[in-house]
């Protein structure tokens, strides 16, 4: 059924009894032509493009959990492309831009909203290392800029800007089209989609092993039964390193907690994104009116998805320091995702040793906002078994060939 | 909140009191054989690692006390510190057996 404001009046008039279920829960099959693992945004969006771009609908996106309920429902949903690197540029700027109409291409409101971005600078070397970013940006075309204290006073009324704080305003760096999108609506519009064009996605089934035959991945196991196949993506987030060792494939990741949480809802209050990176602390308002308040992450390895409470503390130190005014809201809901870190702190988005075995991961803290872009180039390096130009660069041979894309000095700490 | 005892001083602390040092027994294989060093070798050395679901071992520093590293052996599901044993040292013969995935592999040969 097609959305429309012509179906919602029909349905009205039916008292709401029409309206059929958005994906179907189909029997897993015994024989696909790829496997998708984890029905996360990037393991939808994979599945969606493979079957919009390349044809492919005799595929599977199997789920331990239920769909979107790792971190693509964890996360504080913020988009943006404001990268150093300019291989990061290209595949973040393509997931922004197909962010931009992924609602009329989806017709699943998505609730993008790009309403502007702020990355605050707080010492003198990140505004030293921000105008940089912001120069580079230029030259890749991106409309970003350096903004001065009194401009960030003006879009952001609540903020500290007095210059005997702790770590002072500076100037901040800006992404007028950066923003938000509302995380579920992705992960169910990207799954009504490819379900629509045959794609099978089954939740509740966990992958137990993947079968090789030497070299060439050949099976799936799962808890609802084996599934044959030649082509596996793992898209699976914290859990990429455990999926990749059934196959005897080792990663170059570590998977630790990051936390995030919402306060209780408020009146409009900030009406853009606001990141500070020295101090650990990202916020936004949602459309309910809750502020959506992001932190740095855990530093040791961790599976629980329950963060620290040091990190807690220490992002709302950072929240309370930057506006004052919020030092008496209530948060309403806290909680942590298992996130896949990199040396570098850049994605995987590579072929393996393993034929037909490519992963996707290694996104660590900033997956949401390249949802639709790596899903894109994903689903073209498995259908062509060859990296999209775009994946290409972030591939795992670059760990042995020293050719890393350091973002992490770009991007402070978490992005 | 991790409780954190240190082997070396016996000091008892919260995490904020110790420093994570990342994976445990990682050698630098340029500080044995640093001409023939492969790409490979290298890549290993810095960046892979087990980061395994369950048991882990690591290293901690003891900040606020003697600020000597240790190991620690800790289930990355639980968080349940298994055993702490010093910096120099192989871990408990019985949770090398416990070891799983890359672990066991990286124990094999050193349980006997």
């Amino acid at each position: 059924m097609r959305y429309s404001v012509f179906s919602i009046a029909r349905n009205a008039l039916q008292y709401h009894k029409g309206w059929a279920k958005v994906w179907r829960s189909p029997e897993l099959k015994a024989n696909y032509d790829a496997v998708i693992i984890g029905a996360g945004g990037h393991g939808l969006a994979t599945a969606y493009y493979l079957a919009k771009e390349h044809g492919m609908t005799n595929i599977a996106v199997v789920e331990k959990g239920w769909l979107g309920g790792g971190n693509t429902g964890r996360n504080t949903t913020i988009i943006r492309s404001n990268y150093l690197q300019d291989s990061s540029i290209a595949i973040y700027n393509l997931a922004h831009r197909l962010y931009a109409d992924l609602s009329q291409e989806l017709n699943f409101n998505t609730m993008f909203s790009p309403r502007g971005l702020l990355m605050l600078c707080q010492t003198e070397h990140e505004l030293r290392g921000f105008k940089r970013t912001a120069h580079a940006n230029r030259l890749a075309g991106l409309n970003s800029r350096i903004l001065t204290t009194p401009e960030v006073k003006s879009l952001v009324p609540i903020i500290n800007d007095s210059p005997n704080a702790r770590y002072p305003v500076l100037g901040a760096y800006y992404q007028p089209d950066g923003g938000t999108a509302r995380h579920d609506g992705v992960a169910w519009g990207y799954a009504r989609g490819a379900d629509a064009m045959g794609v099978d996605i089954i939740q509740n089934c966990e992958v137990t092993g993947l079968s090789r035959d030497g070299d060439q991945i050949v099976g799936v196991e799962t808890t609802k039964g084996t599934i044959r196949t030649k082509k596996v993506g793992v898209v699976t987030a914290g859990h990429t390193s455990v999926l990749m060792q059934m196959a005897g494939v080792n990663m170059p990741i570590e998977s630790v907690c990051l936390q995030a949480m919402v306060s209780e809802p408020l009146k409009p209050l900030i009406d853009v994104v606001v990141m500070a990176n020295t101090v650990h602390g990202y916020i936004s308002q949602s459309d309910k009116g809750d502020l959506v308040i992001g932190g740095g992450a855990d530093a040791y390895n961790s599976y629980i998805q329950r963060g620290a409470f040091t990190s807690l503390e220490h992002t709302v130190t950072a929240l309370v320091e930057t506006f004052p005014v919020l030092s008496r809201i209530k948060m309403m809901r806290q909680w942590a995702g298992t996130v896949d870190m990199t040396g570098d702190r850049s994605p995987i988005i590579s072929l393996t040793d393993v034929k037909g075995l490519y992963v996707n991961g290694g996104w660590g803290t900033g997956g949401f906002k390249s949802i639709p872009g790596s899903g894109f180039v994903f689903a073209d390096t498995i259908a062509n078994d060859r990296p999209h130009p775009i994946a290409e660069p972030f591939g795992l041979n670059r760990f042995a060939e020293g050719r890393f894309i350091d973002e992490s000095v770009a991007a402070g700490v978490a992005h | 909140m991790l409780l954190i005892k240190c082997p070396v001083c016996g000091v008892e602390g919260e995490e904020c009191d110790f420093h994570y040092g990342g994976q445990a027994h990682i050698a630098r294989p340029a500080s044995t054989d640093p001409e023939n060093i492969s790409n490979e070798q290298q890549r290993d050395y810095l960046f892979m690692r087990h980061n395994p679901k369950g048991l882990h071992f690591e290293r901690w520093r003891c900040d606020r006390g003697c600020g000597k590293w240790f190991h620690a052996a800790r289930d990355t599901t639980t968080h349940e510190f298994k055993a702490y044993y010093g910096i120099t040292e192989l871990p408990p013969k019985q949770l090398m057996q416990q070891a799983t995935g890359s672990w066991a592999e990286y124990f094999a040969d050193k349980i006997k």
